[in-house]
């Protein structure tokens, strides 16, 4: 039963995530800000009213927030937590998490493209290719973890312990990860989730028509993808060996709220790149993890 | 075996009397219930033997080279399976679709010639994978080769048409001129050309340079099986041909391809490392740059011919892993590798057998399969457009379906490499799965377009608005393939247990750590089913609270927010070209983007035009100049072809006079 | 030594980072950093007895290649008054493909020459194979001028990191006359940029395909 125990807190948890976010922005920015909890008053909202939909669409617009929701969750499935293992783990069982979060991917492009609106299809657009571009490099990421040998589960990439130190090679994959973070979650540098113009949106934009219940899948579909890129960044670093149960979920979730600090520190001290930047962006972090995958291997 | 010979009877009896019954509706029937009942019998004859099994028969022989050996192991029975399955389905959505084709206007033989080849095909088809001889192989070969370049040619009245016909046919037999050299070379040196014997000769250093023999059949089933960069017929022979004809060439004709390589490389024995290492590169390469050039198509029918262009190179990554692993002995790589490759091309036989009958219900109902002619499809024709995004997601890797277990087992493989010997080939490995990730995200992304530009949205076109849905025929084409494609997906452990005997009957490799790693992989893809179902109910649970929740709080229809704009048209919308342009400001000279404007440069210009195609830049710079300085030099040759007789009988009596001086 | 293996993988940073910066503010600023990179390198590598002389020669490397010639270049860069962005031959992205590849290769030459076992520390000879590689490459794929002397000043580096096993045992004279010679190299570089820039009012070497005949 503990191995559901991380994906039960991130069920309750993950909206926390952007109300930290939006709050260390806040702060930074000399406002009090919104609530922590606002995420939550807004789920609870969302859920008690009522659906618009565009006359253009069709099943798919309220069909791919679900689907989307759904391929997340079980996302989060493969996900070790701190002083468990995940609840299902199995050799390579991380391309099975990248392609369920494709999975959730297609299912939102297509919803959006549902609605007809060129602004939707201009973020799916770039949805599809940012997301295509960054998928060799999360996978470059989990290779030079798995390249020493020791396992090739989650489980035992996350694992950091005195058998696998976090040398100068794996420095490299914890901020790579944390960059993917940014770019899967469309946070600044690569999307401004807080812009008023939908020319520049990527996330944003795609969701323009979807109302009701289906803006709530979405949302809360959102915040469980920042909490799994999240947890992957902080199980990244953290060493799980040699800390009881209790200190180890009190370190992992010290964690988590600082990788939200990090999040919003940074979209409170970078501008937005121009779109044509993001390439280079990945680029230069599949160089990075490419390098401590040679190294790794090398050892 | 001989519900094995009871299909073949169905598909030979179908092609005669297909011809018999002259050009009109009998012949539709006649064509297509034999073809259909053939593959019936065919999957019957899947269904029926064990996984394992081996058979051979010998059967009289009319000619005085070769004999008439056929049989079934578990490698052919897998590369029947797609022939029988897409036989089946495609005959009976190309006897609807053709059923209302006023057969004046088709080909010259009308629809008696077209079933007939068609039952032609599927004969030549189930010969090559039960071909045991070198000389049965390559009459069945021929058969198979041929045939489609009827089918193509169906529509011949349309340039663009015949056109597509003969490069078919060009590139077919210069592959088949490859596999005839590889075949002879390979009977001078063994005396004979049953393949057990051939594989002796191999076995015993007999064979002068096999590597030579390696790439001539690399060549020459490539060509078959569209390895970049010989896949540029592809792209012109799928769009050209019927429907249910590309279904068939690009679910199971081009799988034959795949089959022909791996025979090649078994007769061929003891392999060097870098035959496997080139398999993998030539895979990858293909995989790249075939999905990379079909995200750019902007017809449908292209893209998908592209879209095999890369499944056909994973297949490809996935024989050489399985050479790799033999010479390193590491049966993990191996087994994995070999076991992905068969499931790749049954999973790509399936999922693209579906996604070409979908855009031919398309064509049907549109008269158009340029996805800026498409639009909002799936309202029209829920089926079939469920049925294209069932496929998609499929093709494209993602699980549930069983594509995706197809690509878990290749990244096992990989990831079973990692712990290979040597600084080169582990890092050689990780970079071929990070390639092989690249490759799923933009799969991804040229089927979201594909599905989404097509399906979703509105209309571009009136015809588009006013399409029709497909009759309860084609219908039930439809959904038995994607009852197959569920059912794979479902029982994908199963389907390992199938594929795994194909694997393992590689020789060379050493059965039992191989059976336990494949005993491991069908453990990792259970899992990945238990993780489907949940997914699966899931969603099935949150459409049912979305239904609650919208019933107790009530739903709006309202038009699209247009940000203000108050005429949106449907033109409106982001279209083909427009949803790759940030893909091809990233890779647009891989993917072969070409943009053209003409627009005025004075103070009021008139009407202008911006037009983004993505022409096959290889075949534009490197086949067309070929094949075109072939042609000025066969017609420089032609002053010896003056029409005087006499001098013919002086051509002649010159050469038996110099052969004879030569020889004597 | 896990310092020593930090430094190295520094260096690698700096060497990738090199074909990444799109400013050529950038580029004199990541010189400064490999040379302070590499005058870490004599003193991490000294035997027992002899910390005294390394140190020496450290602070030489790091008044030169650390402050010295990114100090120059920088001036220079100043006093050009160039457009500040770094124009590519080759696409950033490529550059890095062909950085990582660089490495590749190198550790592979690693295990196929035939070295003295214990002469070169571990990760030392890719490393500046590496930077040899990385700077050839921004000689090659870069269109300025400025570009190109920070190419040549990478690829010395890599020299010299090359030589620092070898140094241990021989005489520092060896190195500091290398040092002054890529001094006078850089000095004539800086001064011929200036006349280009002064006599063609640009420092695109891409241009000198108009003086040919």
């Amino acid at each position: 039963m503990h191995a559901y125990l991380h994906l039960a807190l991130a069920l309750v948890l993950a909206p926390l995530i952007p109300g930290i976010v939006n709050r260390v922005k806040a702060r930074v920015a000399g406002r009090a800000g919104k609530p922590v909890l606002q995420t939550y008053f807004d789920l609870a909202k969302l859920v008690r009213k009522g659906v618009v939909t565009s006359t253009t669409a069709s099943w798919a617009i309220f069909a791919g927030p679900v689907a989307s929701l759904a391929a997340v969750g079980c996302a989060l499935l493969l996900v070790p937590g701190p002083a468990t293992s995940a609840p299902v783990s199995f050799a390579g069982d991380f391309m099975f998490l990248a392609y369920l979060l494709g999975l959730s991917r297609l299912a939102l492009i297509l919803s959006a493209l549902d609605t007809g609106s060129s602004f939707e299809g201009m973020g799916a657009s770039r949805e599809a290719v940012f997301s295509a571009l960054a998928e060799p490099v999360l996978f470059l990421c989990f290779l030079s973890l798995a390249a020493d040998g020791t396992g090739l589960s989650l489980d035992s990439l996350l694992a950091v312990s005195d058998a696998k130190p976090l040398g100068a090679a794996h420095l490299f994959v914890p901020a790579i990860l944390f960059v993917l973070l940014l770019v899967e979650n469309c946070r600044i540098p690569v999307d401004d989730p807080n812009t008023h113009l939908e020319l520049t949106m990527i996330h944003e934009v795609m969701v323009l028509d979807h109302s009701g219940p289906d803006m709530a899948a979405v949302v809360y579909g959102a915040s469980l993808k920042l909490w799994l890129f999240c947890a992957l960044t902080v199980l990244s670093v953290m060493p799980r060996t040699g800390l009881s149960p209790v200190a180890a979920w009190g370190v992992f979730l010290a964690g988590m709220a600082l990788a939200a600090v990090a999040v919003g520190l940074v979209e409170s001290a970078m501008a937005r790149l121009r779109l044509t930047r993001v390439p280079r962006l990945l680029g230069g972090a599949g160089a990075l993890v490419a390098l401590s995958l040679v190294l790794s291997v090398w050892r | 075996m001989e519900l094995f010979g009871i299909s073949l009877a169905f598909y030979a009896l179908g092609a005669i009397a297909a011809l018999c019954a002259g050009r009109g509706r009998l012949a539709n029937a006649l064509g297509a219930g034999a073809a259909l009942a053939g593959s019936v019998v065919g999957l019957a004859a899947f269904a029926v033997a064990p996984a394992s099994a081996v058979s051979q028969v010998v059967l009289p022989w009319g000619l005085p080279v070769g004999s008439l050996t056929l049989g079934l192991d578990p490698v052919s029975r897998l590369f029947l399976l797609p022939v029988s399955l897409l036989g089946a389905a495609c005959a009976v959505c190309g006897a609807a679709s053709l059923a209302g084709h006023d057969h004046d206007e088709a080909g010259h033989g009308g629809l008696g010639a077209h079933w007939c080849f068609f039952n032609l095909l599927l004969a030549g088809l189930s010969l090559v994978m039960a071909a045991r001889d070198a000389v049965c192989f390559l009459v069945a070969w021929e058969i198979m080769s041929l045939a489609p370049f009827f089918l193509i040619g169906f529509h011949d009245d349309e340039v663009e048409v015949r056109e597509a016909a003969w490069t078919y046919l060009v590139a077919a037999h210069l592959g088949a001129v490859c596999v005839l050299a590889f075949f002879a070379a390979f009977w001078a040196a063994a005396g004979t050309t049953g393949f057990d014997a051939l594989a002796q000769a191999a076995a015993d250093g007999r064979l002068a340079a096999p590597s030579a023999l390696f790439l001539l059949a690399l060549a020459g089933f490539g060509a078959k099986a569209g390895f970049f960069p010989l896949h540029v017929w592809l792209p012109e022979a799928h769009p050209a041909a019927p429907s249910h004809v590309s279904a068939m060439l690009s679910g199971a004709m081009i799988s034959a391809g795949v089959y022909g390589l791996w025979r090649a490389v078994e007769l061929l024995g003891p392999a060097p490392l870098w035959w496997g290492w080139t398999l993998c590169a030539v895979g990858l390469v293909s995989a790249a740059m075939g999905i990379l050039q079909g995200l750019a198509q902007g017809n449908l029918k292209r893209l998908l011919a592209y879209s095999s262009v890369e499944n056909m190179g994973l297949a490809c990554l996935g024989l050489g892993l399985g050479l790799v692993g033999r010479g390193l002995d590491n049966p993990a790589v191996a087994v994995l590798g070999l076991a992905g490759a068969v499931f790749g091309v049954m999973n790509h036989a399936a999922f693209k057998g579906l996604l070409f009958l979908c855009a031919g219900e398309v064509l049907h109902a549109v008269g158009s399969v340029r996805i800026a002619h498409l639009g909002g499809l799936g309202k029209r024709m829920p089926v079939v457009g469920a049925a294209f995004f069932l496929a998609s997601a499929g093709i494209a890797g993602l699980p549930p379906l069983a594509g995706f277990a197809a690509e878990l087992l290749l990244a096992l493989s990989l990831l079973a490499g990692l712990s290979l010997p040597g600084l080169l080939p582990r890092v050689a490995m990780a970079g071929a799965l990070a390639v092989v990730a690249g490759v799923g995200g933009v799969a991804l992304a040229a089927f979201a377009k594909a599905g989404g530009l097509s399906f979703l949205g509105a209309p571009r076109t009136p015809a588009a608005a006013k399409a029709p849905a497909p009759g309860p025929i084609s219908r039930a084409g439809l959904l038995f393939l994607v009852a197959a494609v569920a059912a794979a997906a479902v029982f994908a452990p199963n389907l390992l247990g199938l594929a795994g005997p194909a694997a393992l009957d590689f020789p060379g490799l050493d059965p039992a750590p191989a059976r336990a790693v494949l005993a491991e992989a069908a453990g990792v893809l259970a899992s990945v089913r238990a993780v489907g179902g949940v997914l699966v109910v899931l969603v099935v649970l949150l459409l049912v609270l979305r239904r609650r929740l919208v019933a107790a709080n009530g739903a709006r229809r309202e038009p699209t927010w247009g940000c203000g704009y108050l005429a949106p048209t449907a033109r409106m919308q982001y279209g083909p070209a427009s949803f790759v342009e940030p893909a091809a400001r990233v890779m647009g000279s891989a993917m072969g983007v070409t943009r053209r404007l003409d627009m005025d440069t004075g103070y009021f210009p008139a009407r202008a035009r911006f037009t983004v195609t993505a022409p096959d830049r290889l075949r534009l710079a490197f086949f067309t100049p070929l094949f075109e300085a072939v042609a000025r030099a066969c017609d420089a040759a032609k002053v010896v072809q003056h029409g005087r007789v006499h001098l013919y009988i002086l051509y002649v009596l010159a050469t038996v006079v110099l052969l004879l001086a030569w020889k004597l | 030594m896990e310092l020593y293996h930090s430094v190295m993988v520094a260096l690698l940073c700096v060497d990738l980072a090199f074909l990444a910066v799109t400013r050529l503010r950038s580029l004199t600023r990541l010189t400064a950093v490999q040379g302070a990179l590499l005058a870490l390198v004599p003193v991490l590598s000294a035997p027992a007895g002899d910390s005294g002389h390394m140190a020496l020669l450290s602070l030489a490397v790091l008044a030169i290649k650390g402050v010295g010639f990114p100090w120059l270049l920088a001036r220079t860069l100043t006093r050009l008054e160039v457009n500040p962005v770094v124009e590519p031959y080759l696409g950033f992205n490529l550059s890095l493909l062909a950085g990582v590849s660089g490495l590749l290769f190198s550790l592979w030459l690693e295990t196929r020459l035939p070295f003295p076992p214990g002469l070169f520390p571990p990760l030392l000879f890719p490393t500046a194979l590496t930077t040899i590689f990385t700077g050839l490459t921004l000689v090659i794929a870069r269109r300025k001028a400025l570009t190109q002397v920070i190419g040549y000043l990478a690829a010395e580096n890599g020299i010299f990191l090359l030589g620092t096993p070898l140094s241990v045992q021989g005489s520092v004279w060896l190195e500091l006359s290398v040092l002054l010679d890529v001094f006078v190299a850089v000095f004539v570089m800086g001064i011929a940029i200036h006349h280009i820039n002064k006599t063609f009012e640009s420092i695109d070497v891409g241009r000198f395909c108009t003086l040919r005949d």
